[in-house]
């Protein structure tokens, strides 16, 4: 099924906010919609967004490969995006990271064995004064987690597990 | 002192329209566009004195007044991009005072004509991207936002549009470029935005600090404003505060307050009681200011001033380091930052910082002779002036101060 099928409200509501000859604006928020589910961008997703924009596919492939936020490989339900910048290893951010690590046996980069969280460390996020802290990347969008503790996030892991299990 | 621009400290729920409008909300803009003619609005703002909050700290009413009027449609671009490390006060301003910031984009739109505005938005910033819908809804409902404003035939519309992970975006035109839908990379300039911005038309970019002082400007005239601050950097500013202190966060403190009142006077002094041994005042991308002298705490921190020392003032992210912090990791830290956001699209910068993170690396891992010290240097300096834009130079900065500036860190790390 299209995007422009299954989301129509959306599709239409993101197209209107540029100027009709410069409908390739909506490349990013359409590709966020298309990410929405599955926490990934398929092939054909790509060909949807190329053909419904009026551009190639590989203009589609090279906007997802240079931004961060968008994945082209299906992994971890949630992201789960640890800032390790200056300002936040200066307030421990490393070091909540490597016990983070410990903790669920998995190194950064690797997703958990249920496929729930994919730790990741990441450039600056804008939350300085509250660190350690780090960004779930998820079905429900982005969401900011601040002045953490690894007793917090194991809490928060838990809660996202009861939350998936309940879905299904 | 009430703040001028994170006045959701004083007054609560002003992200509430009905708190915002009972505190002189929207007056300025209606003001504008009922009883002022745009140049008037653009000349206000430029007899203020105010100046760019991003970082680069050009004056913001000249730059509205180099808009192209013979090339139309205009647009406004609010950079809400926020990437810089260290800086976190544009999404304090838009979680708390929304409505402030957005008058301001609108101001802002009126003064250069344009009918079209757009907030771009890191990709990070998400939840903050629909509360400003939210808003800009209920902008609409009020009659503030939309056709034919206040009985005029000036109309003007809001979108947001958010980034998607990228530092680079928050450089004026590799923003634009993102807003087209393409990759965030910056353009040859000149020629600038407000002559080619926006799919080719004049379009005036604006940090969102800086939008926000925009209405109580208006609101209160040029010399109120100029009465604040210095005479170089008049007004207000929000310091992001970081690093080694016991209290970070954002204080909007007038133009000229030392670093000595942030740090000790607002941020409650250094964490352990430990020694000031750096400061970066504007981010990732500072030079480093070497503190070996009490006194270089006592310098106000205006964009004049800070230069005296050896650095810029920049975005006003003043990052604190203390003596426990080793400058061959420090270096090590923003270079890796800088490596992974380097857009890719000129080799200064691709290759120089790929190459400054080998030896970066290689210096704090131990593995190093005093030669690859020199060496990194020599290709920091070599970087300098040979960027397409300011991302490459910034990568330089700590590299260059660092090692300059304290030697004796990677004396202390490099075989003999």
């Amino acid at each position: 099924m299209s995007l422009a099928e299954k989301y129509p409200k959306e599709v239409k509501q993101i197209l209107a906010k540029y100027p009709p000859e410069h409908k390739r604006s909506a490349v990013m928020p359409l590709l966020y919609l298309a990410q929405r589910e599955e926490g990934y961008i398929t092939k054909a997703a790509m060909q949807d967004i190329a053909r419904m924009l009026d551009i190639t596919e590989t203009d589609v492939a090279s906007i997802v490969g240079f931004y961060t936020l968008y994945h082209d490989k299906k992994e971890g339900k949630y992201r789960m995006q640890v800032c390790t910048d200056l300002p936040c290893a200066l307030r421990g951010a490393e070091e909540f990271l490597n016990n983070l690590c410990g903790n669920l046996g998995i190194k950064v980069g690797e997703t958990t064995a249920d496929g729930l969280i994919t730790l990741e460390a990441v450039t600056c996020l804008a939350a300085c004064d509250k660190a350690p802290m780090f960004q779930t990347q998820g079905p429900d969008g982005i969401k900011y987690h601040e002045h953490m503790t690894v007793d917090k996030t194991l809490e928060l892991i838990e809660a996202l597990k009861k939350s998936t299990a309940e879905a299904k | 002192m009430a703040h001028v621009l994170l006045r959701h400290r004083d007054i609560p729920d002003i992200h509430k329209l009905e708190i915002y409008k009972k505190n002189g909300g929207f007056e300025a803009f209606k003001n504008a566009v009922t009883k002022m003619k745009p140049n008037e609005v653009t000349d206000v703002v430029k007899n203020s004195g105010l100046r760019g909050r991003g970082g680069a700290g050009f004056p913001t009413g000249m730059k509205w007044s180099f808009i192209d009027n013979k090339n139309w449609p205009h647009y406004v671009v609010a950079n809400a991009d926020e990437s810089e490390p260290g800086t976190f006060k544009d999404r304090e301003i838009m979680e708390g005072n929304p409505f402030q910031f957005l008058e301001g984009v609108a101001i802002a739109s009126y003064a250069v004509g344009a009918n079209a505005a757009y907030v771009y938005l890191r990709g990070e910033f998400w939840q903050i991207a629909a509360f400003l819908d939210e808003k800009i809804a209920e902008m609409e409902e009020a009659g503030y936002l939309g056709k034919n404003l206040f009985g005029t035939d000036y109309s003007l519309k809001i979108y947001t549009h958010l980034g998607a992970g990228a530092y680079i975006c928050g450089e004026e035109t590799a923003l634009l470029e993102s807003l087209e839908g393409k990759r965030g990379q910056p353009r040859v300039r000149p020629p600038f935005p407000p002559s080619y911005g926006l799919y080719g038309k004049p379009t005036i970019v604006n940090n969102v600090e800086t939008l926000t002082n925009v209405p109580m400007i208006l609101a209160n005239g040029a010399e109120w404003y100029k009465s604040m601050g210095t005479a170089d950097s008049p007004g207000v500013k929000i310091f992001s505060l970081s690093g080694r202190v016991r209290k970070p966060g954002n204080y909007e403190l007038p133009f000229g307050t030392t670093f000595r009142e942030l740090i000790y006077t607002h941020g409650g002094g250094v964490q352990d009681s430990r020694k000031v041994k750096a400061i970066m005042p504007a981010g990732a991308s500072s030079s480093l200011i070497l503190v070996n002298d009490d006194k270089i705490l006592d310098t106000p921190m205006d964009y004049a001033s800070v230069r005296t020392i050896g650095s810029d003032l920049g975005s006003a992210s003043v990052i604190v380091v203390d003596d426990t912090v080793s400058m061959d990791w420090l270096i090590n830290k923003t270079v890796h930052f800088f490596r992974h956001e380097s857009c890719g699209k000129c080799t200064t910068c691709r290759e120089g910082t790929y190459w400054m993170s080998h030896l970066t690396e290689r210096i704090h891992e131990g593995r190093a002779t005093r030669a690859d010290v020199d060496l990194l240097l020599n290709v920091a300096k070599q970087m300098q002036g040979k960027c397409l834009c300011a991302l490459g130079e910034f990568s330089t900065m700590a590299v260059v101060t660092g090692i300059e500036r304290f030697r004796s860190d990677f004396e202390k790390v490099v075989k003999a």
